[in-house]
């Protein structure tokens, strides 16, 4: 049994929710034959895979197709590569974080190799059977993967923590090896261009990984009121998030919103500030270990889920708590 | 240009979902059905893209049982010009991988010039179809979109997408295959004149033999289950009650 977990990497790094994807692999691939797969171009992505080489344990090959085509993230030539590798290795499962990446590519790639694809897995049963929120996390299905290999599926990150970091840097690194290019050629290439990516550049946790939280709804009124949280966000070295109604209503971009169509958070301490708590944001944190909540409607949902309510004005709230929690 | 809109009937968002006792599914009877919200989006985007002259047809596209053609009549209703309804018939509800193929061959008729879909459906979340078609047809994908534009002379849709790390711009060449997030735009109501014209609209059925597509079932429902209920928390009085609890019970400060 051997798995391929499609890889992300920033700054010359493997990114965290790509090494919970070779935590999951691991749940299925009890011997090490786990190869990570990492593609782009240029000395970021040989960083990445000497960092991709020693960073886990269970790691024990790392394939690097570089190529401009590869440079970012289309889909066309990445799910091109997947069927590739899977040609030439014929691995039986294969995974990738259910990032926005992993969730662009990995489908696309079924289809070429024609599997049914898994998203969403939150749990591994058995090798082939798997759990998987349904209805923004109101139930829960379990399903059995009863095709021919690969068996493929995307996971959620937050519910494979990484426990295996190894830091000796160089002992016992696994191999690098270069995927041979010379046959990727395809009429697809060449149909899409990535033009720009708009970002944030924030000094604060990235959401997905954070161990603190702080979320802001609609009851914070407009994007200067989002400066305050941020303040709380700084002291408690959080990740600032968002409901779906405060980006909507303009007050942050839409990389922070979580929910079910965001992203999906499960820190050790999430605190909610002016959140009503539909279901669809429900279902991007309730996974998180401990819950607070802070709305001046004690009817709100939220409070349902919260392990600690406080039934106030968050404007009376914020300052106090910045005023009285211990810097971190 | 021809836009192919795929929209699938689901349990409305607004309906508190219900688990059956006996770990079947969920309960879909007697329940308030809709077309999928992404799916109401995506009809809205054709509709303007044709409005501002760079499309000449609208066709609404779902597949599964009968009452798929109240949700294809919501399309016709909000606008779309004509609808065919794919006749999944007594089969379990078909995967996206199926479901991907049905709508190839039917792209390989109508030959659209743009396919948009729902990045997910609000039942089964699985977000796969859109990326499917578009490997299967061997198209561009602009998946979780957030606006588009169409360059009708150049043949190019510039597709600014969604992402976990902010905004990304894509440039797609037509045909292409878009999928949906929720700021794309705002759905239209569909107007009482609208909803009497719909009813003369045609809608097409074809069924799966016609289609000739091998409907593969390689993924199987064990059971599906309520999500562990969280325990009841405590209303605190204060914010010094707040952290002292943080502090010395859930041990998180």
């Amino acid at each position: 049994i051997s798995t391929l977990v499609l890889a992300e990497h920033e700054g010359g790094l493997v990114k965290p929710s790509s090494l919970s994807a070779v935590e999951a692999a691991g749940v299925v691939c009890k011997e090490k034959s786990i190869s990570v797969l990492l593609a782009g171009s240029g000395p970021r992505l040989q960083e990445a895979a000497s960092h991709a080489a020693s960073c886990h344990p269970l790691i024990s090959q790392v394939l690097v197709a570089e190529a401009d085509i590869l440079k970012h993230p289309l889909a066309e030539a990445w799910a091109k590569l997947i069927q590739l590798v899977q040609q030439k290795d014929g691995y039986s499962y294969i995974m990738a974080a259910s990032s926005s990446f992993g969730k662009n590519i990995l489908p696309r790639a079924a289809a070429l190799l024609d599997v049914s694809p898994v998203t969403d897995v939150v749990e591994i049963s058995e090798p082939r059977l798997f759990v998987r929120p349904i209805y923004a996390g109101n139930a829960l299905c379990t399903v059995r993967y009863t095709g021919s290999d690969p068996c493929m599926m995307t996971i959620r990150s937050t519910s494979f923590p990484i426990s295996s970091i190894s830091n000796d840097s160089k002992a016992g690194a696994a191999p690098i090896s270069q995927v041979d290019l010379s046959t990727f050629s395809e009429e697809t290439l060449g149909k899409s261009r990535w033009l720009k990516l708009a970002s944030q550049d924030s000094e604060r946790p990235d959401l997905g990984n954070a161990h603190v939280v702080v979320t802001g709804g609609r009851g914070l009124k407009s994007a200067d009121n989002f400066k305050l949280l941020e303040k709380l966000a700084e002291k408690l070295g959080a990740a600032v998030g968002a409901t779906r109604a405060a980006v909507d209503a303009g007050f942050v971009p839409n990389e922070l919103q979580v929910g079910q169509t965001g992203k999906i958070v499960a820190p050790d301490l999430y605190i909610a500030f002016g959140v009503s708590g539909a279901i669809q944001h429900l279902a991007g944190m309730r996974d998180s270990k401990v819950i607070v909540a802070v709305n001046k409607d004690a009817d709100a949902p939220i409070f349902q889920v919260a392990d600690y309510g406080l039934v106030a004005d968050l404007f009376d709230v914020l300052p106090e708590m910045l005023e009285k929690l211990p810097e971190k | 240009m021809k836009i192919m809109v795929a929209v699938k009937r689901v349990v409305d968002y607004a309906v508190k979902i219900r688990v059956k006792a006996d770990k079947s599914g969920v309960e879909t009877s007697n329940v308030k059905m809709s077309m999928n919200p992404f799916c109401e989006i995506a009809v809205e985007e054709a509709l303007r893209i044709r409005e501002s002259g760079a499309a000449s047809e609208v066709v609404a596209v779902s597949v599964g049982p009968a009452q798929c053609a109240d949700t294809l009549r919501t399309a016709l209703a909000m606008g779309a010009d004509r609808a065919i309804h794919v006749d999944s018939g007594a089969l379990a509800p078909l995967l996206p991988l199926s479901v991907a193929k049905i709508l190839k061959a039917l792209a390989e008729t109508e030959r659209p010039g743009l396919m948009i879909l729902g990045k997910q459906a609000i039942d089964d979340d699985c977000n796969q179809t859109g990326q499917m078609v578009a490997g299967l047809l061997k198209w561009p994908q602009g998946t979780f979109a957030s606006k588009v534009l169409l360059d009708k002379e150049k043949q190019v849709a510039t597709v600014e997408r969604e992402v976990d790390g902010g905004l990304e711009t894509l440039s797609l060449d037509l045909p292409a295959v878009i999928t949906t997030d929720l700021r794309l735009n705002q759905p239209r109501y569909a107007t009482l004149p609208n909803i009497m014209k719909a009813k003369s609209k045609v809608i097409k059925k074809v069924s799966l033999e016609e289609l000739n597509v091998e409907i593969k079932s390689d993924l199987e429902v064990v059971q599906v289950t309520e999500p562990p209920k969280r325990k009841a928390g405590v209303i605190l009085s204060s914010v010094d009650e707040l952290i002292d609890k943080l502090k010395n019970e859930a041990r998180v400060l």
